[in-house]
């Protein structure tokens, strides 16, 4: 049984946590979130290049680390740690990940260097409205060569350079590559109950574009990458959720009512002890779905959708409960509790609400059965 | 990230199959347990622990000096998964040899080790717990029984609950308080007891459930030697953590339904198309995925040779409301019919109803749920202890009630 990371991919989260500590505290997170002109953490973001984390799953001849999605799935979670206030998760789980599954080899050698060297921020485009998206509801169209129509919340998108895109083409779907700095691009930014990741409304009038992928193949394509970037949202979910319970923790512990430490009190104790096993059944759960996503298992649409239902609500759990244990000051601006609360209602919606993914469980439970 | 074994471990694997293989049958539709009465079944498990301990896999992590394999936790990890894929009929030496028999070799003197340890791993004596009583459960440290030195021997008066196996076990590992004058932590003893000697008498409890699978014990002026004393005179306490610390790895396994019964129940009932219903299934292929893979966790620490986190403390936190749960739905899926219990008439022979009313009982038995999250909350997060409003006060000053 190996059910674990190695000890090298440990390594790399513990140098990546000292780092992420001491290059993305509170402060530059809330940088972002008072400016409503700063739409990410700029400073954050160059630190992020420079380290190259942008090419660890990329391969070597793009100019990436070669290594693989564990490793990312590490950094995932220490990122989620952080609420690191920059473009990562929309350029490394969704984009990158994308143009992996769907690109092209001039399109992936075109882009994916870019990626690595910051010079190309990436963004997933698929929601226009309320609802999750699919091939009948669609209303962004893409003819062959440009792109028409409207996509919101787009996440990053207002500081991406370009996007991925699921738009209607023919009766069916497609995935299509869109440089946002083109022609035929105008975009607005969005207020969201996270201002930390910025999130813009882009509207396309025949925009230029190109097709990852075959015509048609948008919506299993759009299911693929949806399937890796749940895990690895997931894991930043999980380092969210860890970071909550940590804080509640020790508020508990040094926090003081009627003579003692609240964390005394079994209200409390039980509380953060749900929080503990809600947290380990994520991890668990995340650990299976980084087993199936690193090693391509045929299992991977039940373990992405396990770790992120788990997730979401690990994440959604501890941060609510965070801002309880900490009374009235966790309802204040200045107390970081709220940021948690935030970020965890923006990672449950962003790849489709934990609903989805349950009815995408139970249709994968049901196939497999009747197989 | 694999869930392969090691070169070793697929050796150890392979060897113990063979072995099982040559004395076992794959398990069947029902278990043994259900095709055999209560003596037979006694009768074969005292044969398989002795074949088991013949054969050098009876208790894999014991030292080779007292009669163990001198194996890895993993090893035994390993062992337990494949004897659970035969017809085993094991259970009866659960408690012992995973409890009382190590708290004899922590504390038991050179003559206890040769007179008990053997016997034991063997099949030939059985041996439980008497621990809990009427009115000293999740705080067992409040107890009652007396145990009164009289010459060179004690005088045991009073009684415990919900020992498990006390009617068919020959031996017992017994609690007592020796002084009430002293805290209550301070005042307790640990002896052996011969459960097979007059004024010992046994009771089976009929459970809420309808069955009878534990006990009361009655002690009246029963003599135990001094030297069946287990640790110092007032040492009880610390003698009954070792017991204690040994209990989570005895107790565990799956408990009954999951949610691949309920599925395929609900297949049959239409019930799939229910949204709610769907929804539920979800969140418990999750949460048993998230025990199993805990598991799977608490295993690599062991192959690797590492002390696995406490992440496994979750366990029976998850599984027991977990039951309850699924079987509460599959009840209701029934309508006014799922009130039924005739196991021939309901679906997958009445499992459900069985183990709605087995599931309270499941939450309580091995640190009750709200006990288990004290000890998440204290051990694993360092939150302060409760208030303890009797943790200097001589026990027979203590309120009780």
């Amino acid at each position: 049984m190996n059910f674990d990371f190695s000890e090298d991919q440990k390594f790399l989260g513990n140098e990546a946590r000292k780092f992420l500590e001491a290059e993305c505290p509170m402060t530059a997170v809330r940088l972002v979130l008072n400016d409503d002109d700063m739409s990410q953490n700029e400073t954050v973001w160059n630190k992020v290049v420079e380290m190259g984390w942008l090419g660890t799953a990329i391969p070597e001849e793009h100019g990436g680390l070669g290594l693989g999605l564990l490793e990312v799935c590490v950094l995932a979670e220490e990122m989620g740690r952080v609420l690191a206030p920059v473009p990562w998760a929309s350029t490394v789980y969704f984009f990158t990940e994308a143009l992996k599954i769907a690109g092209s080899d001039a399109q992936q050698a075109d882009i994916l260097p870019r990626i690595v060297s910051g010079d190309v921020v990436g963004c997933y485009a698929a929601s226009e409205g309320p609802g999750n998206p699919d091939a009948g509801n669609l209303k962004t169209v893409f003819d062959g060569t440009t792109l028409s129509g409207a996509k919101l919340p787009v996440t990053d998108g207002d500081v991406a350079t370009h996007a991925v895109v699921l738009a209607k083409e023919g009766s069916g779907a497609s995935l299509v590559l869109v440089d946002l700095t083109g022609a035929g691009v105008t975009r607005k930014t969005l207020q969201t109950l996270d201002p930390t990741r910025s999130h813009a409304e882009i509207t396309f009038d025949k925009a230029p574009a190109t097709r990852l992928g075959k015509a048609g193949d948008g919506e299993m394509l759009n299911d693929q990458v949806l399937d890796h970037a749940a895990v690895l949202l997931a894991f930043e979910q999980l380092g969210g959720a860890s970071r909550a319970l940590e804080m509640a923790t020790a508020y508990a512990k040094e926090r003081y009512a009627f003579g003692r430490p609240i964390g005394g009190n079994q209200a409390i104790k039980h509380k953060l002890a749900e929080m503990y096993v809600k947290n380990e059944v994520a991890r668990s759960n995340c650990f299976y779905g980084a087993w199936a996503v690193s090693t391509g298992a045929a299992e991977l649409p039940e373990a992405a959708a396990a770790a992120r239902i788990a997730a979401c609500e690990a994440f959604w759990f501890a941060s609510k409960e965070n801002i309880q244990t900490h009374g009235g000051m966790g309802f204040t601006w200045e107390v970081d509790c709220h940021l948690f609360y935030r970020r965890a209602k923006l990672l449950a919606v962003q790849a489709g609400a934990p609903k989805v993914w349950k009815e995408k469980l139970v249709r994968t439970l049901e196939n497999k059965n009747a197989a | 990230m694999d869930f392969n074994d090691t070169k070793e471990e697929a050796e150890f694997r392979a060897e113990a199959r063979a072995f099982l293989g040559k004395h076992l049958e794959p398990k069947g539709d029902k278990p043994l347990r259900q095709r055999v009465d209560g003596t037979e079944f006694m009768k074969l498990a005292k044969q398989w622990q002795k074949t088991k301990s013949e054969g050098g896999y009876a208790q894999i992590t014991w030292p080779k000096e007292i009669g163990g394999r001198g194996g890895t936790p993993m090893q035994q990890v390993i062992w337990n998964q494949e004897e659970g894929k035969f017809d085993a009929p094991t259970g009866p030496f659960t408690i012992g040899l995973g409890m009382c028999i190590p708290t004899v070799i922590a504390f038991g003197s050179d003559e206890h080790k040769k007179r008990y340890v053997g016997k034991a791993m063997k099949g030939e004596e059985i041996w439980c717990q008497l621990f809990s009583e009427p009115s000293a459960g999740s705080d067992v440290a409040g107890l009652k029984t007396r145990a009164v030195k009289d010459g060179d021997e004690w005088v045991i008066n009073g009684q415990k609950v919900w020992t498990s196996g006390a009617h068919y076990s020959d031996y017992g590992i017994l609690l007592t308080r020796t002084d009430s004058s002293v805290p209550k932590h301070k005042g307790l003893t640990m002896f052996i007891v011969d459960m097979k000697q007059a004024g010992v008498e046994v009771r089976p409890i009929h459970q809420a459930s309808g069955g009878r699978e534990f006990n009361e014990v009655y002690f009246t002026d029963v003599r135990i030697p001094d030297s069946d004393r287990l640790g110092d005179v007032g040492q009880g306490w610390k003698v009954a953590i070792v017991t204690l610390m040994n209990e989570r790895l005895a107790v565990g396994g799956s408990p009954g339904p999951d949610w691949a019964e309920i599925m395929a129940y609900a297949k049959e009932a239409g019930t799939m198309s229910d949204q709610a219903f769907r929804e539920k299934l979800a969140d418990w292929y999750v949460a048993a995925q998230g025990y199993k893979l805990t598991k799977f966790r608490t295993q690599t620490a062991l192959s690797r040779g590492q002390t696995p986190g406490p992440e496994n403390s979750i366990g029976k936190i998850i599984t027991a409301n977990h039951l309850q749960d699924i079987c509460n739905s599959a009840i209701e899926m029934q309508d006014h019919y799922g009130i039924l219990t005739d196991s021939d008439r309901m679906p997958a022979d009445a499992i459900f109803q069985q183990s709605f009313m087995w599931a309270p009982g499941l939450r309580i038995a091995g640190g009750t749920d709200e006990i288990l999250k004290n000890i998440i909350a204290e051990r694993v997060l360092g939150l302060p202890q409760d208030v303890r409003v009797d943790k200097d006060v001589a026990f027979d000053q203590m309120k009780s009630g």
